[in-house]
């Protein structure tokens, strides 16, 4: 016989926990805040995302070689099409872009190979790609060798100039950036007190009164009769400055690295270079590789201010085209391609120092 | 192993290249004179550079009529003023840019980073979509962006976009109603400066009482009615000592107001939307690196939510945000030299940019104007460690 009094009433069955309705509501709904917080979110959604998909694409001209094509309100893709070339190597002869290809292949082939973790000979691919290809590509660019037409530097332009600036930079930084981080670290107090104001020097101004000085004083540095490169000169202010930055990340690696192990090390009877060279450096540089791939970033956005001292980089060159009097008034599509390319490189470099910070995180995260 | 047994004869001295503190001292006379020689030589190829060009080295310069106008200046200014006068125009240009846009991008860049953490999906989604798009676009572009393909491509004074029939913008840029202060204005600021004090009296009261007593008022509110009320009440009592300009049409162009020119308006927008991103990313990280121990801590202590954030998360996590926080404020300020590239009157566009050119002085302008970021960042760097060795956790 069964008491159905004494049995408590049936409750309604739970509100579902999987499914996209209480993904939205676990998600998008929980609470009248935040439901106002998606309504909102959705406006502004559809304020931005619908008129800029009109105009980049639906309405948007491809087509064509001159502004006549361009009828439609969107934007007018021809222009950057018309001038492709140009952004990417900017006035480099046409006959000679060949060489500017075969510097771009292997450049994204060396890359490619030191970032994916399966390929092998990776430290014999990372000797040639700091010593061996500077000068292959160098004697590929300029010419002057092997029959190769000569192409002076003020010839050079768009995205090439921009991954040159930003590559060579970055080789030169790294040497001296390790030396003026080992100097702060010193015990010695007039190498340490050297290596702190270069620096603090570097750190405390403008990338653009650098590039002042480089393009201004640097000739008045020189004993008279030298000129210097107006490319060399950019790139020497470019180094000098990115150098005090990548002393700033080492340095945070190396004191990463515990003390014990330089003592250890010490205790084993290794000279100053050996600990360094085979004990900490090793360990810290590990470590550094997210650090200086964000610097590289920095220092890749960076390279657009050498149009103010007259070069011709990526944006240098959209800018420029932008002055001229057949195709006035494409600012906005000028401006969006050079946007989207710099945020291409920018975003998967940052991507990939993410993806190095989990790989290399060998620590206990909760 | 086998100990090989000391058979240096006692007082036998080790040569001195084995001697580390000889070695070192060594060294760094090397090095020292390395230094001295090559600052030498450049001094000597710069001496000689200037007397072959005709320049006279000195500062002499800064009393001359600089005879080019300033389209913006805070201070006084005319084209018969001295080159010197350029140097504190550019200046307080650069610190009005500088300061304006720490305040948005702070402002910005809190509101983002906190909302990459919300739970709402659609909210955290948006703010990652605006971290990453504008923390990787060179911000030169970005300001090229704003200058020519936003704020040049504007309509002219006659078809100005106008806001309320007060505010108008247009090509030649933003046009404000200006404030006319009217005799007895100044007791509103001395009110607003009397309610400040009087919080900050009121809060110390108030926490010496709590921790005597265990009683407390609700101060913060108080405070925040008596620092709006009591300049409102002043205002109403001395009857509305303000007048507002409001800009008009007059022919071509607006007269009357006050006038935001359209280069400071797109430094200053780049400026703060590409600084937000990252101060967005340094108050998420901030709040992430506190351990979730602490809530659960604080939690288990039965401390309200909000307590929980105001006395436990929020302290921890400012003593990670500050530091990174203070170096994008520097970053911001050194960004501002962009300026240059489309013309808004900065230090390093009118002194290091006219004035250079017109005086020819290159030695001396890009060193005064070096020095002045490096005297801004070292007496931010100053700040910074102070705040550390402040805020540092005592571990031993």
């Amino acid at each position: 016989m069964i008491h159905n009094q004494t049995m408590i009433d049936q409750r309604p069955a739970p509100s579902n926990t999987l499914g996209p309705m209480a993904w939205l509501r676990a998600n998008l709904f929980s609470s009248p805040l935040n439901t106002l917080f998606t309504l909102v979110g959705l406006y502004i959604l559809y304020l931005l995302v619908v008129p800029t998909i009109q105009w980049a694409f639906i309405n948007a001209d491809w087509i064509g070689t001159t502004r006549a094509d361009c009828s439609r309100e969107g934007a007018c893709w021809v222009f950057v099409n018309a001038r492709f070339t140009q952004f990417i190597y900017g006035l480099y002869p046409r006959s000679e872009i060949w060489r500017a290809n075969i510097v771009f292949g292997g450049f994204f082939t060396l890359i490619a190979w030191l970032a994916i973790p399966r390929l092998p000979l990776k430290r014999w691919v990372a000797v040639f790609a700091l010593v061996g290809f500077p000068v292959v590509a160098y004697v590929l660019l300029h010419g002057g060798y092997f029959d190769l037409p000569r192409v002076p530097t003020h010839r050079w332009g768009g995205l090439m100039l921009t991954l040159l600036l930003a590559s060579v930079g970055m080789i030169g930084a790294l040497p001296i950036g390790i030396v003026l981080a080992l100097g702060r670290r010193s015990n010695m107090p007039i190498v340490k007190s050297f290596c702190v104001i270069f620096i603090e020097f570097w750190r405390g101004v403008p990338l653009i009164t650098v590039l002042f000085m480089a393009s201004v004083m640097l000739p008045l540095f020189l004993p008279s009769g030298i000129s210097v490169d107006r490319l060399v000169r950019a790139l020497i202010g470019l180094t000098l400055f990115q150098s005090a930055y990548m002393a700033e990340v080492i340095r945070g690696g190396l004191q990463a690295i515990p003390k014990g192990q330089e003592e250890a090390a010490a205790a084993l009877g290794m000279t100053y270079w050996k600990r360094m060279g085979l004990i900490v450096l090793p360990q810290a540089l590990k470590m550094m590789i997210p650090g200086i791939v964000n610097t590289f970033i920095s220092l890749f956005k960076d390279t657009t201010l050498v149009m103010i001292i007259g070069l011709f980089d990526l944006l240098g060159i959209v800018q420029a085209a932008l002055s001229d009097s057949n195709w006035l008034g494409f600012s906005l599509e000028g401006y969006v391609f050079a946007a989207f390319v710099f945020w291409i490189f920018c975003f998967s470099m940052s991507r990939y120092s993410q993806y190095l910070e989990r790989k290399l995180n060998t620590g206990h995260k909760r | 192993m086998s100990v090989r047994p000391n058979t240096r004869p006692a007082g036998h001295k080790p040569p001195f290249w084995r001697d580390r503190a000889k070695r070192a001292l060594v060294f760094q006379l090397l090095l020292t004179a390395a230094v001295a020689v090559f600052l030498f030589y450049i001094i000597g190829n710069v001496q000689d550079n200037l007397s072959a060009r005709g320049i006279t080295t000195g500062f002499g310069f800064l009393n001359n009529t600089a005879g080019f106008g300033i389209v913006q200046s805070l201070i006084d200014y005319s084209s018969q003023d001295t080159y010197g006068r350029t140097f504190v125009v550019g200046l307080m240009n650069t610190l009005l840019v500088g300061g304006l846009g720490v305040i948005a991008a702070t402002l910005v860049g809190f509101i983002v980073g906190i909302a990459r953490l919300s739970p709402n999906w659609l909210l955290a989604r948006l703010a990652t979509a605006y971290i990453e798009t504008f923390r990787n676009i060179p911000l030169l572009l970005q300001i090229f962006f704003w200058y020519f393909a936003v704020l040049r491509t504007l309509p002219s004074a006659r078809d100005s976009m106008a806001f309320g029939e007060v505010i108008f913008l247009n090509v030649r840029g933003l046009y404000l109603p200006e404030p006319l202060f009217e005799s007895g204005f100044g007791l509103i600021p001395a009110a607003f400066i009397v309610a400040i004090i009087a919080s900050i009296a009121l809060m110390v009261w108030n926490k010496r009482r709590h921790e005597a007593t265990g009683k407390r008022i609700p101060a913060g509110w108080i405070s925040l009615a008596l620092i709006l009320g009591l300049p409102l009440l002043v205002t109403v009592a001395t009857g509305v000592p303000i007048t507002w300009d409001i800009p008009e049409l007059r022919g071509f162009n607006f007269r009357g107001g006050f006038t935001v020119i359209p280069e400071f308006l797109a430094l200053w927008l780049a400026l703060s939307i590409y600084t937000a991103a990252f101060i967005a990313e340094i108050v998420r990280s901030g709040i992430q690196a506190i351990s979730h121990g602490q809530t659960e801590a604080a939690q288990a202590l039965s401390l309200p939510r909000n307590l929980v954030l105001r006395l436990v998360v929020i302290p921890q996590a400012l003593r990670v945000i500050i530091p990174p926080l203070t170096s994008q404020y520097l970053n911001l300020i050194k960004n501002s030299s962009l300026a240059t590239a489309i013309g808004y009157p900065d230090l390093v566009s009118v002194f290091a940019g006219t004035t250079l050119n017109q005086t020819g002085q290159a030695i001396e302008v890009i060193a005064m104007t070096m020095a002045v970021y490096l005297t801004i960042s070292l007496l931010v760097s100053m700040f910074m460690n102070w705040f550390n060795a402040r805020v540092a956790l005592v571990e031993r």
